[in-house]
């Protein structure tokens, strides 16, 4: 690993994404996931009732709600990642980019790479820390030589503002690093693959402020080139790093709305109730 | 105090036979004892041809029954969660209890009548026929470990199931394979009986699969049996060789497997 690569060459790729991408040159408006009529089953019971959103591009979205509300579960169909959980069932669309992605045919694969997920335990593989980073690179095969994978690790861990904790100790142990940082690399493992959405379940459910602090931070820098959809249960983390919020509430999605509207003056009374502390 | 009690007598238990073995053993055992082949008594020979035997014997079960093992294992913690996988899994706990015996009749009448003599090869079957169901149901445990938030990580970043299996979730649970896989060495070195009937047993060095082959435990058993003192003696020093090549397979994979991570 090339420690004295400067910054600026590195930075100069990341636009190049951008330029790649169909929206490029709309920010904000553009809609990268629609969810129409969307139900979900755990076998008989059903965790999700004609949920219909729209996420627009390159925002953070915040979904809050009490324990089992559905959050998590709506999360994960957007990516699919349901469907390594026996017995569960899903009817309706999920629309990336104008396609189902729950479409007969669709790859998997190639669907998860463009979504990324960060967990709410982080989940570092035991491997080091440089080959966590790689790993979703190397079985993409998404670099042509060493040099370029280097490259590539390090610019997704000061992505995720991990570099200057981690440059020295590339080789050692991903597990050797704290809870706080244990989180940001998987975030960094993420980004390695240049996802145009990430999705976060609960990513600082298990951090201490000091470091849930740092990774807030991180969403508001990351959202200048991704979409970021993240479930929080905790309200002022919403407030505080997302665009706009929407409010679950057994498997039924209540209110979508701004997160400014939404902590002030919510259009549904079970918002308000929920966000007010009278429930939940 | 009770378990203190036992835990002591367990070890000490122990401690007295190696003690024991080691005494009665030592005197016999030198250089040309440990490389030269037998000799009829009162001649001196050694257990040379046997120490090799014993370790192709072991080479080629690991070599077969190893990886059968650790195939089953992935096999039944990553897929085996229908009534399949139960059926399996209940087999594979039968085999486990099979007297080593029978599965040394078993290779006897399946390889060795057909093919008309004993041989290594048989040997080697009748081993790693014991091995398979311990390699098995270990690494079925050690894989069942891993945190299934692994498995999502990797899932997530687009990896195909069976990438995320041999890339993450078997590394992850290596020294644990590695554990079983030991255990499972160490106790097929210490077998006879499937082995009187397979590889037999032989007075010279034979590097053949197809030929029959010596093994430390056969020549412990033949000489322990014989009416000779001096054989009595080899026999022991034989006991102490074996316990000290079981003991070092047990600290080199440990060393081995030292957990890097």
């Amino acid at each position: 690993m090339s420690t004295t690569a400067p910054t600026i060459t590195t930075r100069v790729k990341v636009p190049e994404r951008d330029a790649a991408g169909p929206d490029s040159s709309q920010t904000g408006d553009a809609t990268k996931i629609a969810v129409r009529h969307l139900n979900f089953y755990y076998g008989k019971a059903q965790a999700l009732h004609d949920v219909s959103l729209d996420i627009p591009e390159r925002i953070v979205m915040a979904f809050i709600g009490p324990s089992g509300c559905g959050k998590s579960t709506f999360l994960r169909t957007l990516n699919r990642m349901n469907d390594v959980i026996p017995a569960t069932r899903v009817d309706g669309e999920v629309l990336m980019d104008g396609r189902d992605v729950y479409a007969p045919g669709t790859d998997v694969v190639e669907l998860r790479r463009k979504v990324g997920m960060v967990f709410q335990k982080s989940n570092p593989f035991p491997k080091t820390i440089f080959d966590n980073v790689a790993y979703g690179l190397r079985i993409n095969r998404l670099t042509a030589s060493k040099a370029e994978l280097e490259e590539r690790v390090e610019q997704a861990l000061r992505d995720a503002a991990l570099w200057s904790e981690v440059k020295d100790r590339l080789k050692t142990s991903a597990l050797s690093l704290s809870g706080g940082q244990q989180q940001r690399l998987c975030i960094a493992r993420a980004l390695a693959i240049r996802p145009e959405v990430v999705l976060m379940d609960e990513p600082a459910s298990a951090l201490d402020p000091v470091a849930t602090h740092k990774i807030e931070e991180l969403i508001v820098e990351l959202k200048k080139q991704y979409t970021i959809v993240i479930v929080t249960h905790n309200m002022q983390q919403a407030a505080r790093v997302s665009d706009t919020t929407a409010f679950f509430l057994l498997g039924k999605l209540i209110e979508v709305n701004s997160t400014e509207r939404m902590f002030t003056n919510p259009d549904e009374k079970l918002t308000e109730d929920y966000i007010t502390g009278r429930f939940g | 105090m009770l378990t203190a009690l036992c835990t002591v007598a367990a070890v000490g238990i122990l401690l007295i036979i190696l003690v024991y073995i080691a005494m009665q053993g030592i005197g016999s055992l030198n250089l040309r004892f440990l490389v030269e082949s037998p000799r009829p008594v009162g001649e001196g020979g050694g257990i040379g041809n046997a120490i090799v035997g014993t370790l192709v014997l072991l080479g080629l079960s690991s070599a077969i029954g190893l990886p059968f093992g650790i195939a089953v294992g992935i096999y039944l913690s990553e897929f085996g969660t229908g009534r399949f996988g139960s059926l399996v899994r209940f087999l594979v706990d039968t085999l486990t209890g099979i007297p080593s015996i029978v599965t040394g009749v078993f290779v006897y009448t399946l390889v060795v009548v057909p093919s008309k003599h004993f041989s290594a090869l048989a040997g080697g079957i009748a081993l790693a026929l014991i091995m398979v169901p311990i390699v098995a149901r270990t690494t079925e445990e050690m894989i069942k470990l891993v945190p299934h938030s692994l498995r999502e990580g990797a899932l997530a970043l687009g990896a195909p199931q069976w990438r995320v299996t041999l890339g993450v979730v078997v590394p992850a649970a290596a020294s644990g394979i590695a554990t079983g896989a030991m255990l499972a060495i160490a106790r097929i070195s210490g077998e006879t009986a499937p082995l009187l009937f397979t590889a037999f047993g032989s007075r010279f060095f034979s590097y053949y699969l197809d030929q029959p082959i010596a093994s430390l435990t056969v020549q412990i058993y033949n000489y322990a049996i014989s009416p000779y003192d001096e054989w009595h003696a080899q026999a022991w020093a034989a006991t102490l060789v074996l316990m000290a090549m079981i003991l070092s397979i047990n600290i080199a994979v440990r060393f081995l497997t030292r957990r890097k991570f």
